[in-house]
Order: structure tokens, then C-alpha cells, then sequence
């Protein structure tokens, strides 16, 4: 599945600081009923950003005109519980390119490394500063760079470097996926299988 | 010579290649489909023109999304039933196995995969469904995988992940009355967190573990992601030997015997060196309950809900967003509170063996007037065997409601939804905000202590009705 490569985004924040941000939050299972992947974005955040009736909650972030951006700045253990792959493309297609946190739940980052969504890594420290900064000021912008592999706070010049494993940077940087690498090694595969 | 967990056995025996610094290429023995995760992956495989590289490694059955009432009737919801057609045609187009709804084998993916005897010791299992771990119990590597991997599995049977680190965990002692696998997997995701088992995949090991059914296995190895690790795995033994002889994919005959050899070398060298280990004694497991929105959240069912003490401000602040969720204030006891609904069912706890003890507990006895009791076999086998043992008539008599085999209440994405506010109890995995329904509170429990909320109404520690038995005896 093709998406947006980037070497370099630079973009305000939207944060969103709630710990333990589980995947049923960031798309409730009754709209995991498509057989395509489109318009998933529509029910990003379903419960939380609006109400039993359809109308938004206005205090829910993504409803506060004062943030907007490619990156979201989320909480502690994002991402948890299940591994439904329409968390991720919800978060793309509402148009985050980049998700920032200090710690990620295993399958969400793996799923967003294969739909190419940005997941980054920082300290603890880190997140604290960055969302600070775009509390005191919601238009401050963040640079990451994946060759570089930093992360910088463009208001202060603070920066921290992240990890990517350079076969995943790799994909990111270019557009590519995993498919297409694992279809180089047919061969490989079928001897394999052939000897199990 | 190294020494080697059993998870690095099996690892290393399914790595096609090693890319350095990145990912392996890493072989995946069953691949297992449902209805909602593997739609795009098809729809992916054939844009491209792939082919589905060794279909019969692959094994469907539709459960997320199904009605679990008229399985024989068209699917009401629309977009359920598209999915369910989908994937049949799909299934149809690709030559792979599916356990259609109403067929003998129909169920949820994790509850027929063991029944079968497909899950078997030492192989790579993968699903688009974090509860894969399910099949750990029987010494596998099993875990769940997103869409774009379902797509990966289709095309090459193969994924690119990088090798977890390893942790154990042991328990050692014997549980107490009324305390069962759910009771010790909650007690562990309690001490060690929701966040966790984060970046490793879990052994299981000790003497309670040893003491365990398969299926009470299975239960442990469910929740595994519910601390945030990739997986975990129970090494196979006489116990799993037992269970899987004679299944329908169980080899058979001269081939059970050499297979068999062969998995009793699956397990842990002595010495392994593990990169985190925790120790637990299992006399200091009593019957447990959740009471916030993730599933490390939870205490003693005679315990109460822990203050904010010691708290930084984020944490205090979803720790309060939480309990604001559930009605709840920190620092209150548990016990006492009504509830509204029971949901016996699920992967975790949808099993015979828990159906029985459900069964055993409310024999002769009826629900409370407040609750609505659901009860949901795991897969038509587990129906068959309830209906045959005369469990369904003892569940029906206490005023329980069955219903036909799917994932159901535990992720709602059926009509069996609990209504916002409402309190239930359930044997499911996940108490997050709106997983049983818009606005509903979910508590998580074994299936003892469903039952005896059942019976009472209120949240009870099922032991209290145990030694009440006892006494009027």
C-alpha cells in the first residue's frame, strides 16, 4: 500500500496527553465494519470527540481550532490492546504523519512503521518539555528528520535523537513496504517451506 | 553450548534471514483469518496480483462481527454481512479452509484453532488479533499482527518483525478454593502493569502453571497482551500431549509418537538466562476484579480501589479521568456494588470447562432480579458439549441467557452491546472505556466470580458463597 514518504516534517502539534490510549479509543470496533480501507479518519477518536448524538465535544482537542498539525503528541503506553491496523490508518487519514510519544505499545508501532506513519520515541523529559511548549504556545512547530533520526523543538533549538531500525528508515524514507522486500525472496521461502 | 529459552528455539528455528540492524524475515507455520482484519489484506494481495502462497496454512472463520442469535438467518446488520460474504468469497477464491457460521467447527478463531488440533507445540501462529497469544499455551509463538501483515502472510508466508526480548514468569504453590487462571493472570498484569510486558514475549513457568488444564493455559497466554507483551508460551507437556491426542489435525498413529518426541525438546534449557523475571507465590493469589479502564487496574475482589498516593500529575490525571469513567472514587471498597450485567464468553473464558464451573456454581440457584446474565460459548463444539453435559439447562434454570458461539459483548461490534452506564462483569479480556458498548463499565473477573455476581447482584467474592454451601450443607 503506497503512502507519503518523508525525510523531513516540520509541523505544529496537537496533543493529546492521556496515558494508555488503547486502540478501542482511537477507533471504537463498530467502525472496523468496512472492507475497504477508506474514511476512517472521520471516526478518529469516535467516543471522545463526539457526543451519543454526533456532535462534537468541545473539549476534546482535535475539536480546538487553537491545535492543528501532522503530529500528535500523545501519552504514556499509546496505542494499546488490539492490533487493528484501522487505528493506524484512522490517524493517517485524519492526517498525522508522525506520532510522538514516550513510550508505544508494540503492535500499534509495527502496524504504523507498515502504513507509514512516523512513530517516535522520546524520553520522558522530553515529551514533558514538548508538551509544555505547545501548551504555552499551540502554534510552536517540531521538526523530525528520519535521516537524521532527531526530533527538535523549533521554539528553543532543543533537540533528541530517536531509533529506527535503518531497514524500516529505509521503507519510510522511500515509500516502500515490506511486501515488496519479501517477494525477493520467493525462492528462499518456498525451499524453506519444502524443508519444514 | 548456549543455553536457549524456548522462545529463542523456536524463533531461531523459523528465521529465513537476518537483516542486520533491522528485522527478521521470520516463517509463520498457521496463519488464522476472521472477517474484520483480513478484508484489505485481500483486497491489498489482489491489487497487486499476488497470490495467496500456500492457502493451506491458512484457516477462516468469521466471529468478530456475527449475530449471536438466528445464526441460521441472513446477518440483519449490513455491513456485518458483507464482511462475512467477503470473507467466503474471498476464502473461496483463495482455497483456504473456512468454519462457516452454523457449521460444526464454526467459533471464535482462538477457541477452534486448539479444538481442532491445528495449534500445535513448537509452530509460529499469527492472526489480526491481539489474543493470538491464546495459542501459547501449547508452546508456540503466537501473536497478533496488523493488516498489512495478514498481506505479508498471504503473499509469502512470511513477516518482518525483530525477535522480542525475554522475560518468565513463575509461579510457583498451589491456588487456593475458588481462585482459578484468570484470578493469577489478573493478579499478574495488576503487579506488573498494563504497559508492562512492553517489547518482550512472556514464558510461563512454576508449579501452579504445571497444575493447569489446557484450557486454564490458554486463559493465562490470552491476556499476555494485556500487559503489552508481544506473547507468551507455556512449554508443552504431558498435559498438552493428552489434550491434543485424538483432535481432527492431531497427528495420528507412527506420527504421534515421533511427534511427540519431538515436543517433549521443546522447553527452556536449564540456565537460560532470561532478560527480566518475575517470581510469584500463588497463595497470595485471591479471586481478583478490575476496576478502571485498562486491564492492569485491578485488585482483590475483596480489596479496595488504591488511593492516588504517590502519583505524578499525569498519571493522577488519567488515573481520576478513569475512575470518573466507571463511577468510581478512589479509596472505596469493591464488594457490595450492584451491577447490572454478566458476560460469561469470550476468548479468555468462553471455554467447556468454564461454562462448567459457571454451571456448577449456580446449579440450583437463580440470578439476582437486577442482573442480566449472558452467556456466550466460545465455538459450536463448546455448545454442543454444554447442551449434551446438561449445562445449558442448569444455566437456563438460573435465568442465564445462551446464545450462539462469536466474540459477542466482549468488543460489541455485534448487537450485543451493554447499555452506557451500565455495570457488567465479564470474563472478557478488556475493560476499556466503550469495548462493551458506548459508555458501558466494564469489570473483569473470572468465571466464579461472574457467577457468583450473578447470583448475589452485587460484586462478591465467590469463595463467600462457597463456604455458605458448605455450611448449609
Amino acid at each position: 500500500m503506497a503512502y507519503d514518504k518523508f525525510e523531513v516534517l516540520t509541523s505544529r502539534v496537537v496533543p493529546l496527553s492521556s496515558e494508555n490510549v488503547d486502540t478501542d479509543q482511537i477507533i471504537p470496533a463498530r467502525f472496523l465494519k468496512a472492507t475497504e480501507r477508506e474514511g476512517f479518519g472521520d471516526n478518529l477518536f469516535r467516543d471522545w470527540r463526539y457526543d451519543n448524538k454526533g456532535n462534537p465535544k468541545a473539549d476534546f482537542v482535535l475539536n480546538d481550532p487553537t491545535y492543528s498539525g501532522k503530529i500528535l503528541l500523545a501519552g504514556k503506553n499509546f496505542g494499546s490492546g488490539s492490533s487493528r491496523e484501522h487505528a493506524v490508518w484512522a490517524i493517517y487519514d485524519y492526517g498525522f504523519r508522525c506520532v510522538v510519544s514516550s513510550f508505544f505499545a508494540d503492535i500499534f508501532k509495527n502496524n504504523c512503521l507498515n502504513i507509514g506513519v512516523l512513530p517516535v520515541t522520546v524520553s520522558p523529559k522530553f515529551a514533558d518539555e514538548l508538551f509544555s511548549a505547545v501548551e504555552a504556545n499551540p502554534e510552536v512547530e517540531v521538526e523530525v528528520a528520519i535521516n537524521k533520526q532527531t526530533i527538535t523543538l523549533l521554539s528553543t533549538g532543543n533537540a533528541e535523537s530517536f531509533d529506527i531500525n535503518s531497514h524500516k528508515k529505509d521503507n519510510m524514507i522511500n515509500g516502500f513496504d515490506d511486501i515488496d522486500y519479501l517477494l525477493n525472496l520467493k525462492e528462499e521461502i518456498v525451499v524453506f517451506e519444502a524443508n519444514k | 553450548m548456549e543455553k536457549k529459552s524456548l522462545f529463542d528455539k523456536i524463533w531461531d528455528a523459523h528465521v529465513i534471514q537476518t537483516i542486520p540492524d533491522g528485522p527478521d524475515v521470520f516463517f509463520i507455520d498457521k496463519h488464522f483469518i476472521h472477517e474484520v482484519t483480513s478484508p484489505v489484506a485481500f483486497l491489498n494481495l489482489e491489487k497487486r496480483g499476488n497470490k495467496v502462497m500456500f492457502p493451506e496454512r491458512t484457516v477462516a472463520t468469521p466471529d468478530h462481527n456475527v449475530p449471536t442469535i438466528d445464526q441460521d438467518k441472513t446477518i440483519k446488520d449490513q455491513l456485518s454481512r458483507m464482511q462475512v460474504e467477503r470473507l467466503r468469497e474471498n476464502c473461496k477464491r483463495h482455497g483456504i479452509e473456512l468454519h462457516d457460521l452454523g457449521t460444526d467447527h464454526h467459533g471464535i478463531v482462538h477457541v477452534i484453532g486448539p479444538e481442532l488440533g491445528i495449534t500445535q507445540p513448537g509452530m509460529t501462529i499469527v492472526c489480526g488479533d491481539s489474543h493470538t497469544s491464546t495459542h501459547g499455551a501449547f508452546g508456540t509463538i503466537a501473536f497478533g499482527i496488523g493488516t498489512s501483515e495478514v498481506e505479508m502472510v498471504f503473499a509469502t508466508q512470511c513477516i518482518m518483525q525483530a525477535k522480542a526480548k525475554k522475560m518468565r514468569i513463575t509461579i510457583d504453590g498451589e491456588l487456593g478454593n475458588g481462585v482459578t487462571s484468570k484470578d493469577i493472570i489478573l493478579y499478574i498484569i495488576a503487579q506488573i502493569s498494563a504497559s508492562g510486558g512492553t517489547g518482550y514475549f512472556i514464558e510461563y513457568a512454576g508449579s501452579a502453571i504445571r497444575a493447569l488444564s489446557m484450557e486454564a493455559r490458554m486463559t493465562i497466554c490470552n491476556m499476555s497482551i494485556e500487559m503489552g507483551a508481544r506473547g507468551g508460551l507455556i512449554a508443552p507437556d504431558e498435559t498438552t500431549f493428552e489434550y491434543l491426542k485424538g483432535k481432527q489435525y492431531s497427528p495420528k498413529g507412527q506420527d504421534w509418537n515421533k511427534t511427540v518426541a519431538h515436543w517433549k525438546t521443546l522447553k527452556t534449557d536449564e540456565g537460560t538466562v532470561f532478560d527480566l523475571e518475575y517470581h510469584y507465590n500463588a497463595e497470595d493469589i485471591e479471586p481478583m476484579i478490575t476496576y478502571g479502564t485498562n486491564p492492569g487496574m485491578g485488585v482483590k475482589v475483596k480489596g479496595s480501589i488504591p488511593t492516588t498516593d504517590g502519583m505524578n500529575d499525569s498519571e493522577n490525571k488519567s488515573y481520576i479521568k478513569s475512575l470518573d469513567y466507571m463511577g468510581f472514587k478512589p479509596g472505596e471498597s469493591l464488594q457490595g456494588k450492584k451491577i447490572d450485567y454478566v458476560f460469561v464468553g469470550s476468548c479468555t473464558n468462553g471455554r467447556i470447562e468454564d461454562l462448567r464451573s459457571v454451571a456448577q456454581f449456580v446449579k440450583g440457584k437463580h440470578k439476582a432480579d437486577n442482573i442480566t446474565a449472558w452467556i456466550v460459548p466460545g465455538s459450536k463444539e463448546v455448545e454442543k458439549m454444554a447442551i449434551k453435559e446438561g449445562i445449558v439447562q442448569i444455566l437456563e434454570d438460573a435465568g442465564f441467557k445462551l446464545r450462539q458461539p462469536g466474540c459477542s459483548a466482549c468488543l460489541a461490534m455485534n448487537d450485543d452491546k451493554i447499555p452506557s452506564g451500565k455495570y457488567a462483569v465479564s470474563t472478557s479480556n478488556r475493560n476499556f472505556e466503550g469495548r462493551q458498548g458506548p459508555g458501558s463499565r466494564t469489570l473483569l473477573a473470572s468465571p466464579l466470580t461472574v457467577a457468583a455476581v450473578a447470583i448475589t447482584g452485587v460484586i462478591t467474592d465467590p469463595r463467600d458463597l462457597i463456604e455458605e454451601l458448605v455450611q448449609e450443607k
